[in-house]
């Protein structure tokens, strides 16, 4: 379950053994002759400043880094993206609607309070409430728990949220309809659970340093926005005895350049991401520290399909099927990105859809289809297709924008108007539906299609009502209330094959995560979809 | 001069009104929201966000309620960073920036005058060509360029100090961050004290003073520097509250906590009450300086009295 089955005892007796500067782990998951450096404190890039450390204000990754090492939940994950137990030992259910979690005894807060049930009966009531004014509210109606769109609208009160305490350590969560991957969706940082007697004394200041009271393997003991959070480990974690660094640095440094400097300098040992124009150069000249895996995101273009000349289905496939998705992934990208041609990626767990038909075709024959298309839809030399590509600024998306818009001008004589705006700009121009075609991106929340399927939905804002089709959403809600894993994912693939079939969205490419990773960072989670890498995990090996 | 500094304070209260209002408004008509995401917020969500921040009120009685608060001296809570206020971040940030800023302009005045004096002192010297092409070359070099070649140089190459972090202003991590901000300060002095020295040197009263056989050094120290100054010192004001206000680019490639990353951020991240409360302090600070620079002016310059 822990990476690291080392107990601080056995850390303290083998040090003395070794006395010198390192000492050897025989832990089964600290690889047995790891030797482990004196000094175990790691530091972290982490892009940008956390806007909260309170699991129901956020909606970012990298709030999201910090709060899963200060809180833990019903539940958490291994290294493979495995759902573990967290705070629940277990749970239960019979229909996918009732879900009964047997929580663990020995869980404790950082100041020593047990953590109940009652504590997630408080913590998720607090997410739905509309006081919290939680960005992340919408989560939680997102997995039915009952009432919870009415709490969030302002109809019912908190109360009747389908939470119950029936013990102090058994918890109860009644869902309006079956959801058979909901206790997955409990790994979530909306769902971490908050320490009541600490919120309701110290209200909004309770996230400080000083009044912060967690129940993760680490507790904040230094917070200066824009520079750094440290952590130490939290004492009265009930698994402390497995956790080796001794302290956690995470710094919000936006600018990749800066962070690759600070980390080629030796004071960062994890970065947050890798700098586009670098990576050839870091490839070569420091391969043993990059660490690259697949991510759970996707690139793609929204269509609208409500204006001209997105509206009809002719032009919106001529213009897909024209991207040389491979060029793109390969040339363009080149760290290991791979062509898209879903919504979904394929890194999703249990997720293996049959390509579209497109994308069995070569380039060559798409290029012959897509110039047929445009010319049925009345669109030729003469009279050629004109349109505006708006994307936020940024020199990778303005690259892609710019390569794209070429491809389309070379094989349909198409002319592109590349609009860049800045990122809040972009978002109001994209959400009010000003634009015709807009560069898009979406990272799972959890690791199961409906993250992504959900967002062409028709009543999601974001992506579904520029799309709109009662098939798509009828394959919804047969996947919601199927309790199969494999009929789900037949489900799910129609949905894909929908999406190819209207093209209301072009999907791009798949993501990967490319990262500076010191050679004597342990426990790192290569293979976790969500690249969640949780700081009890890790350890430093000694040089 | 009891009398000028009243006036300055009465003349201050108008134009931070004026300041106050337009911003406002301003932030408030720039597209885009505080809370808006890749992923659009269902509108319930959003309406309880915007309850919450009192985004939900007509835009008058915001700027009426949020005036209220300010000759409170309360700047409200950050929408971006929503665990602190903007005073605990404006009171965290400002010292970073004006600790960094401070020691850059003192090295930028002291170095910039000296190498203006002696560049007026050997005019059209090869001395003097040399000093101002160097300082030429620090104007047109602009700190994104500057500052990572000295981390190349002196952390990557070297490792005589780190790439960033600020780590309560240890000196160590000072050195780089204040040579990447003073180089553009020292060239621009040293180009106006060049300018002056030399204007000043042809002045009939320092003919004279030549003229009844002084020593040249006695008449530089005694009579040319301090005329000779008033430009520079005109210069000082604006360019001492933009160097302690921070410098977004020097901030962000060294990792620095200070105001100027804060300003930039609030502006994209359209954090209302943040930008509204920095520009605030801003404006403020280049009043009270400017102020200072009147009462220097008035010590420098015998024609100048109030």
């Amino acid at each position: 379950m822990n990476k690291n089955n080392i107990t601080k005892a056995l850390l303290a007796g083998l040090s003395l053994s070794f006395a010198a500067s390192s000492f050897t782990a025989i832990a089964a998951d600290v690889p047995a002759g790891t030797k482990l450096a004196e000094k175990q404190e790691l530091v972290k890039g982490n892009g940008s400043e956390v806007a909260s450390i309170d699991p129901h204000k956020t909606q970012g990754v990298p709030e999201s880094n910090v709060i899963l090492d200060l809180l833990e939940g019903l539940v958490t994950q291994d290294a493979e993206g495995n759902t573990i137990p967290g705070v629940a030992e277990s749970w239960e259910t019979t229909d996918n609607k009732t879900f009964i979690f047997h929580l663990r005894k020995n869980a404790k807060w950082s100041n020593g309070d047990p953590v109940t049930a009652h504590d997630f009966v408080y913590s998720f009531q607090r997410a739905v409430d509309p006081a919290t004014a939680s960005p992340y509210s919408w989560y939680l109606d997102m997995t039915t728990m009952l009432n919870a769109a009415d709490i969030i609208a302002g109809k019912k009160d908190k109360s009747t949220l389908g939470v119950k305490a029936i013990d102090d350590y058994t918890f109860e969560v009644k869902l309006a309809t079956p959801v058979p991957y909901f206790v997955m969706m409990m790994g979530h940082t909306t769902m971490m659970p908050v320490h009541k007697a600490t919120v309701e004394k110290y209200g909004e200041q309770w996230t400080k340093p000083e009044n912060f009271v967690g129940n993760g393997a680490f507790v904040m003991s230094k917070w200066v926005v824009n520079e750094r959070i440290e952590m130490t480990p939290n004492k009265n974690y009930w698994d402390n005895d497995k956790t080796v660094l001794t302290k956690v640095t995470y710094l919000p440094l936006e600018n990749y350049v800066a962070e690759m400097n600070r980390f080629l300098a030796g004071e960062i040992d994890m970065t947050y991401d890798v700098p586009n124009e670098h990576f050839k150069r870091l490839k070569k000249e420091h391969a043993e520290s990059l660490a690259i895996k697949g991510d759970l995101c996707t690139y793609y273009y929204s269509l609208n399909t409500h204006k001209a000349p997105f509206d009809d289905l002719r032009v919106r496939k001529a213009v897909s099927y024209a991207i040389d998705r491979d060029v793109i992934a390969k040339f363009l990208l080149g760290k290991g990105e791979k062509p898209a041609y879903g919504l979904t990626p394929e890194i999703v767990a249990h997720f293996d859809p049959v390509l579209p038909p497109y994308a069995k075709l070569t380039q060559k024959e798409r290029n012959a289809e897509a110039k047929k298309l445009l010319e049925e839809a009345g669109y030729n030399a003469a009279n050629p297709l004109k349109f505006s590509l708006l994307y936020n600024t940024s020199e990778n998306h303005k690259k892609l924008a710019v390569a794209i818009g070429s491809m389309w001008k070379k094989t349909l004589g198409v002319e592109v108007t590349l609009e860049n705006q800045e990122w809040k700009t972009y978002l109001e121009t994209k959400n009010q539906g000003n634009f015709q075609a807009a560069r898009a991106s979406w990272c799972g929340d959890y690791n199961e299609a409906s993250t992504f399927t959900s967002l062409m939905e028709g009543n999601n804002t974001t992506g579904g009502v520029h799309y709109k089709s009662a098939e798509y959403d009828k394959l919804t809600e047969q996947a919601i209330l199927s309790t199969s894993e494999e009929e789900r994912q037949k489900l799910y693939y129609a949905q894909e094959a929908l999406l190819a079939k209207d093209m209301p969205i072009i999907p791009i490419y798949q993501y990967v995560k490319a990262r500076l990773l010191n050679p004597h960072v342990g426990g790192y989670a290569h293979h976790n979809a969500e690249d969640k890498n949780y700081s009890k995990n890790m350890y430093i090996i000694a040089d | 001069m009891f009398k000028f500094i009243l006036k300055r304070v009465i003349e201050a209260i108008p134009t931070l009104l004026v300041l106050i209002t337009v911003s406002f408004f301003l932030m408030r008509f720039a597209p885009g929201s505080p809370f808006s995401s890749e992923r659009e917020l269902p509108p319930q969500v959003m309406q309880n966000i915007n309850a919450k921040y009192g985004l939900d009120k007509p835009v008058f009685e915001q700027y009426t309620t949020y005036l209220t608060n300010v000759l409170q001296g309360d700047l409200g809570p950050s929408f971006k960073y929503q665990d602190f206020t903007v005073n605990e971040l404006v009171v965290a940030a400002l010292p970073v920036s004006a600790k960094i800023g401070a020691f850059a302009f003192i090295f930028a005045l002291v170095c910039g005058v000296a190498i203006g004096t002696i560049a007026a002192l050997k005019q059209n010297t090869w001395l003097d060509y040399g000093l101002m092409s160097t300082s030429m070359l620090g104007i047109v070099m602009p700190s994104f360029v500057l500052a990572p070649v000295l981390i190349y140089i002196f952390s990557i190459g070297l490792g005589w100090f780190p790439a960033g972090g600020w780590f309560d202003g240890s000196l160590k991590y000072m050195v780089l961050p204040v040579l990447g901000m003073a180089m553009m300060y020292v060239a621009t002095f040293a180009r106006i004290t060049r300018g002056s020295m030399i204007e000043t040197l042809n002045s009939n009263f320092i003919r004279t003073a030549r003229a009844k056989g002084l020593s040249f050094s006695y008449i530089v120290l005694r009579h040319a520097l301090k005329p000779a100054m008033l430009p520079v010192v005109s210069y000082m004001g604006p360019a001492f509250v933009g160097i302690i206000t921070g410098s977004v680019v020097i901030e962000t490639i060294f990792g620095l906590p200070g105001i100027g990353k804060l300003f930039v951020n609030a502006a994209f991240n359209r954090d209302y009450s943040l930008v509204m409360g920095i520009t605030i302090l801003i404006g403020l600070l280049f009043i009270v300086f400017n102020a200072i620079v009147d009462i220097l002016l008035a010590y420098v310059d015998p024609k100048i009295r109030y």
